[in-house]
């Protein structure tokens, strides 16, 4: 006890040492704060300050929101230039919603095994994880766009699903790993011993508690899906391609004019349902990237 | 999808989430669970403190192992196999179409010394705009965006952490800003900052320049750089964050005690504490990096100024597999190469760091 006395002192130097510091320190500190807003924001701003202006206007550099039009959405949305836009963020949730599915539902069990048993070539399995996860997808281009020409998968979602089931598997894996060598697993040994199988255990008890876990790692791997581009370029027809490459290829009416305006728009479409997915849970996407990162 | 649903009200013991996470994977657990434990019931139950058995972990793993194996082990051997392979084309002594057959290193040859056929069947230098007389600039190209942009994130990233380990007030504001670029995705940045440098667009006229942004080869590596970095380094900065709060405080306050300035304290703590982390962001993001496709293909659609390995082997590849399979293994070592260089000497040992802060975190 004796030795906690100093504590408040110490804190009240500190306070005081603070005070005098404000100034200078924190001054440094507000700009960088800003400079950091700024950085995020601005472009995205600048993007969704377009998407609503007049097309007409579309290189205004008015800073705030001035001509206000849905037109760009209407653009955005309509199929008379060969765009389908409708469609692609159809296809997107298709392939990005199976892809985290099954990602999530084999990397549970990689996952348990990696943070709860201690076996004989974990390194290796540990060691492939990890080299997967920083796999070039370009080496895969060529066989895989042979390989699914001669048996037809050319433009069906699973040639596209099941490559992003690699990719997104050593993320899930990591992040999963990370989180449940965090859990209290006493609980599971307490339910074992109340009769439960080892699978009951862990269904049971460990899942539920593990959900939040689960849904981080479900957002990063969807984002991480959605975000493919180089394989889906390759492999998907108009019928099946995803947001990324719609937006890439996204045509006007005179292919002399680029529709800067509705392209805008288009990306605000997809940006802002995962922009406001992203400040809902931002505490736990922070704390799932930094657990497959930093940890990994 | 039935996780989503079960995880807002996932707080431990919570019914909904309970049902929601179990019907996530039918059938599963049951199976699982009797393969599992056939033979060695009475054994496990015997020992059950020391947890379940090695074969049991590999079951569990099998999974992974078959769709990795599936999806990269196999079209790896297929790359490999076809770049063996010529492609089918026209035999230059012969003038007959020829299916291919066995090519030796013939397709390395091709990329690395930049050698194509000519029209009476010799090895020339490849004529300038084929994609042959391309190989070299596109790795010159790939090294610099990776160099440039890794070196970039990793400083302001850093000074990004700084600042938000530094600010109590408006964190989870700066971390909500901080997360957008990453969030968006990597073909919407790409048209983003298409629209933010064409001619007439805000960069022109912030800095008042006419600038062909996206087509003059020095303005469109600069424009590829800045897109990438504006996007990857709030995740540098993020990650870096995480390594900065693993360092006690009180180290910073008995540095202080000792009479260590700001940049002593910089120097002689934060760096050397917070280098395991930064390895391994580093070695990550260069792996990223010498990856880069998106953004150049997007941004500057096809220029030759701004065309990395990944955009010459998608461009090859409707011109030929097989050579497109020798330019996609020779890329493939390329990055395993760097990736050996890094962990050997920078001593990013991603595995070993990985363990030893999982370890120091229980």
């Amino acid at each position: 006890m004796a030795h906690r006395a100093p504590e408040p002192i110490a804190a009240a130097a500190r306070r005081v040492a603070a005070r005098k510091r404000f100034d200078a320190k924190n001054y440094r500190v507000y700009v960088g704060v800003v400079f950091i807003l700024l950085w995020g924001l601005a472009p995205f701003y600048w993007m969704v300050v377009t998407a609503f202006r007049d097309p007409d206007y579309t290189f205004s550099t008015v800073p705030w929101p001035t001509h206000l039009t849905l037109e760009n959405f209407q653009n955005a949305l309509s199929t008379s230039s060969g765009n389908d836009f409708t469609q692609a963020l159809i296809n997107s949730m298709i392939i990005g919603g199976v892809t985290t599915a099954v990602a999530l539902t084999i990397g549970i069990f990689t996952a348990y095994a990696l943070a709860r048993i201690a076996f004989r070539g974990k390194y290796v399995v540990v060691g492939i994880v990890l080299g997967a996860s920083m796999f070039p997808v370009v080496a895969l281009v060529t066989p895989l766009f042979q390989f699914f020409t001669n048996i037809g998968w050319i433009g069906s979602y699973q040639a596209m699903i099941i490559p992003n089931i690699s990719f997104v598997l050593p993320l899930t894996i990591y992040t999963l790993t990370s989180f449940f060598s965090d859990l209290p697993w006493e609980l599971e040994e307490a339910a074992r011993i109340d009769g439960a199988s080892r699978a009951q255990a862990f269904r049971l008890v460990m899942l539920p508690l593990a959900a939040p876990a689960l849904f981080t790692t479900a957002i990063l791997a969807f984002i991480a899906t959605v975000n493919e581009y180089l394989l889906a370029s390759q492999l998907s027809s108009d019928a099946t391609e995803p947001v990324t490459v719609a937006i890439a290829r996204f045509s006007g009416n005179d292919p002399h004019v680029v529709p800067y305006a509705a392209i805008m728009a288009a990306g605000t479409i997809v940006t802002v349902p995962l922009v406001i997915m992203v400040l809902l849970f931002q505490r736990r996407i922070v704390s799932g990237l930094t657990a497959g990162g930093v940890k990994s | 999808m039935a996780v989503p649903t079960g995880a807002p009200t996932g707080t431990p013991g919570g019914p909904p989430a309970r049902s929601a996470a179990g019907d996530s994977f039918p059938g599963r657990g049951p199976r699982d669970d009797g393969s599992g434990e056939h033979g060695s019931r009475n054994d496990l139950a015997r020992r059950r403190h020391v947890g379940p058995s090695s074969r049991r972990a590999w079951f569990l793993v099998g999974p992974t192992l078959v769709v990795l194996a599936i999806v990269i082990g196999y079209p790896i051997v297929r790359a490999v196999v076809m770049s063996l392979q010529k492609d089918p084309g026209l035999d230059p002594e012969t003038g007959m179409f020829v299916e291919g057959g066995w090519a030796g290193f013939s397709n390395y040859t091709h990329w690395l010394l930049q050698q194509c056929p000519s029209p009476t069947g010799a090895m020339i230098a490849c004529p300038p705009g084929t994609l042959g007389s391309q190989f070299w600039s596109a790795v010159g190209i790939t090294l610099f965006f990776t160099v440039v942009t890794v070196t970039l994130e990793v400083g302001i990233g850093l000074w990004m952490a700084i600042i938000m380990g530094s600010s109590f007030t408006g964190r989870a504001l700066l971390r909500a800003a901080v997360l957008i670029p990453w969030a968006i995705p990597t073909a919407v940045t790409a048209k983003l900052w298409y629209f933010i440098f064409a001619y007439d667009g805000i960069a022109n006229t912030l800095f008042g320049t006419h600038i062909l942004w996206t087509s003059d080869p020095w303005p469109a590596r600069v424009a590829v750089v800045i897109a990438d970095v504006w996007k990857t380094t709030p995740f540098m900065a993020l990650l870096i964050l995480a390594g900065l709060q693993m360092i006690p405080n009180d180290v910073y306050e008995a540095a202080k005690v000792d009479g260590a300035g700001a940049w002593q304290r910089f120097t002689q703590i934060t760096l050397p504490l917070v280098k395991p982390a930064l390895m391994v962001a580093i070695l990550f993001r260069t792996m990223d990096a010498l990856r880069m496709y998106d953004l150049p293909a997007i941004l500057t659609g096809g220029n030759p100024a701004t065309t990395t390995v990944s955009i010459l082997v998608v461009e090859q590849v409707r011109q030929g597999f097989n050579s497109a399979s020798a330019l996609s293994t020779t890329t493939f070592l390329l990055i395993f190469a760097v990736a050996f260089v890094l962990v050997k000497f920078l001593g990013a040992n991603a595995v070993r760091t990985q363990e030893v802060q999982r370890q120091g975190a229980k």
